[in-house]
């Protein structure tokens, strides 16, 4: 017989069985949809993460206190790193714009009766140039402001929305853990990651926040803009270099601190979106399996029903591989029509998700294919066993079924 | 055409061995009409099962123009049904969602013969029945339904047709005009064996084998002038 048959055939069946069709197809359907949805989400995720990440600049070299045991792991001490570390590097290396040294914690902001809790960054004169951010009205703190430790502050878009509303922040007094800072600027909007928001900070001198704020003698972190991203390898080991000779640290001996560059951590993030996404698809997988054996049960009730069908088939001829296409056929129908209604189902979602959680989603033609081979085959594989069964029957057992 | 020896077939229910047919020995010649007549339970059913290859023997042996049926496996067996033997059926056995075009074109596609819908709907009018060709079986009567069966049966030029009580469910003017199809095949060639009950259908058949409990009682020939003055 030829395939052109078959399938008449399975159309026919399928089409005479409409409910039982669609509810078989549903599962599918619901599997497909989700495995789409959720992969263009945790594509979507990943891509803002990189590009958001790309907009901090990627010509920066971050050092920080302790060593780095793996990707993701660091350990060690903390307060290896110094003020002076930073001012010598800044000094010392060439080929850099500028180094700004980096202490940061979350504190409580006040202002009237309107209270947030966001990050204090207490950092150098030159962060705005290395961090991308852009004043929007006002100005940013001075080296001589830094080098005495003045209590003024800089806002980020966010805290001035929530704390002070329409009214101009320039000039007021906005009270960080209960102590008074004059605020000098604020800063133009750079929006928000999906795990952290940047303009939910406010910016005040590095030595302020360590003498009057937080009170500790070292630093978190410090960023370094290379003049261009050719020269970033050098000046990594250049300050790398430097900071042990500073650090005493002799020769065969671990460094105490380590040195990266933000296209490493770009790849970190970058990797820890793609197991995110690979864990969403991993769930959504489950449930397309759940849809297979659904067709797998709806399958073998079918080939009981129609016990007699095939053995008035094999009666006039029918050969078992027929047969056995014939309830594939069916079943492959099935999981595809499945399929395809589930990837449009899968971009309507993430069309959705992202209007709604302001955030795109990526629905990529691999994505597409992955879901619509997936269901492919498992209509071949839950209906196989249901179709073997029917190919297998004995033509007189058939025939006399009741 | 048939060469069947010491054919047996038993049925195992439990502990217990049914014989549904001992030993039972003939040949029958190509272009015969035969009728099988016996009580119920003699093993008129089983025997045509057997012939007709929907079901192995247990013992003897079955030879299809000279091919050892035994020696054939599941696929070659469904090759011979289809190309070989045109099965009728008591109770018809009609594909209930298919037209009767589709039902008689049915072997055409499983033996992969071109020009299927042309041959089919040719089937259907050596039946009388070109007419209802869009018809499903249960738009149709009885007789016209056992018709379709017999134009599936024949739609692949069967050297054999085998036919188990064809006109058991139907009335007797209906059966009548079965029979008469049959005797037109048998008349262009067809060898033909059918079961019957009824003594005058088997009265119109040149040969007729007589089964007892799974045994064949007597074969009994009649003058060809006999049959042909009923
Ligand atoms: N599948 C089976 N399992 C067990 N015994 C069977 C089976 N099929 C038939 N038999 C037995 O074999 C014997 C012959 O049955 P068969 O159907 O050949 O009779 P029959 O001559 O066609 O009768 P009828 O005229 O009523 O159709 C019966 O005793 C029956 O009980
Ligand atoms: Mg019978």
């Amino acid at each position: 017989m030829l395939i052109f048959d078959l399938f008449k055939m399975a159309l026919r069946s399928l089409w005479s069985n409409k409910l039982r069709s669609v509810l078989t197809a549903l599962g599918i359907i619901i599997g497909v949809a989700s495995v789409i949805s959720m992969i263009s989400i945790g594509e979507g995720a990943r891509k803002q993460t990189l590009t958001t990440i790309a907009k901090f600049g990627t010509n920066i070299i971050t050092v920080k206190p302790g060593e780095k045991k793996s990707r993701h792991v660091q350990s060690g001490k903390v307060d290896t790193l110094k003020l002076e570390d930073a001012y010598a590097i800044e000094k010392h290396i060439s080929s850099i714009t500028g180094a700004a040294a980096q202490v940061y914690k979350n504190a409580q902001l006040k202002f009237g009766n309107k209270n947030s809790n966001s990050l204090v960054r207490g950092t150098g004169e030159k962060y705005p140039q290395l961090s991308n951010f852009v004043l929007e009205e006002g100005r940013y703190f001075s080296r001589e402001e830094v080098q005495t430790a003045r209590r003024v502050c800089v806002l980020g878009a966010t805290v001035v929305k929530n704390l002070f509303g329409d009214k101009n922040p320039i000039g007021e007094v906005l009270k960080v853990d209960g102590n008074n800072y004059t605020v000098i600027g604020r800063m133009v909007a750079k929006g928000a990651l999906s795990w952290f928001d940047p303009d939910d900070q406010i910016m005040i001198p590095v030595t302020t926040a360590q003498k009057r704020l937080f009170g500790m003698d070292y630093v978190q972190a410090i960023d370094i803009q290379a003049r261009n991203i050719d020269e970033m390898e050098k000046i990594k080991d250049d300050v790398k270099a430097l900071v042990r000779r500073r650090h005493n640290i002799p020769e065969g001996k671990d460094n105490d601190f380590y040195v990266q560059n933000s296209s490493e951590w770009l790849n970190s993030w970058g990797d820890a979106a793609k197991t995110f996404t690979f864990l969403l698809g991993g769930i959504a997988a489950i449930s397309l399996m759940v849809g297979g054996i659904g067709i797998m049960n709806i399958m073998l009730v079918s080939v009981t029903e129609r016990t007699r069908e095939i053995g008035i088939r094999k009666a006039i001829g029918a050969k078992k591989r027929e047969i056995l296409e014939q309830f594939l056929i069916e079943s492959v129908v099935i999981s595809f029509l499945g399929g395809a209604f589930g990837i449009g189902i899968g971009i309507g979602i993430s069309q959705v998700v992202s209007k709604m959680g302001g955030w795109d989603t990526i629905v990529s033609f691999q994505t597409i294919l992955l879901a619509f081979g997936f269901s492919v085959a498992i209509g071949v594989f839950f209906g196989f066993y249901p179709a073997n069964k029917a190919a297998n029957m004995n033509p007189i057992d058939a025939l006399r079924y009741e | 055409m048939i060469e069947v020896a010491q054919l047996s077939k038993t049925y195992r229910l439990g502990n217990q061995e049914v014989y549904a047919l001992r030993e039972v020995s003939f040949n029958i010649s190509k272009g015969e009409l035969v009728s099988i007549m016996g009580p119920s339970g003699s093993g008129k059913s089983t025997l045509m099962n057997l012939l007709g290859c929907l079901d192995l023997p247990s013992g003897g042996s079955y030879h299809l123009a000279n091919i050892d049926v035994q020696s054939l496996k599941a696929n070659e067996l469904a090759e011979v049904r289809n190309k070989q033997i045109g099965f009728v059926f008591q109770n018809f056995n009609l594909l209930p969602r298919a037209t009767a075009l589709e039902n008689v074109e049915l072997p055409l596609l499983y033996g992969r013969i071109p020009q299927s819908r042309i041959k089919a709907l040719d089937s259907l009018d050596k039946v009388g029945l070109r007419d209802r060709a869009k018809h499903r079986p249960n738009e149709l009567s009885g007789g016209e339904r056992q018709r379709v069966a017999i134009a599936r049966a024949i739609v692949n030029n069967p050297s054999i047709i085998l036919a188990d009580e064809p006109t058991g469910n139907l009335d007797s003017k209906t059966g009548v005009e079965i029979l008469n199809s049959f005797k037109q095949l048998n008349a262009e060639g067809a060898t033909i064996i059918l079961v019957t009950h009824d003594p005058s259908v088997s009265d119109q058949c040149p040969r007729t084998l007589f089964m007892m409990d799974g045994c064949l009682s007597k074969d009994e020939r009649k003058p060809v002038s006999e049959v042909h003055g009923c």
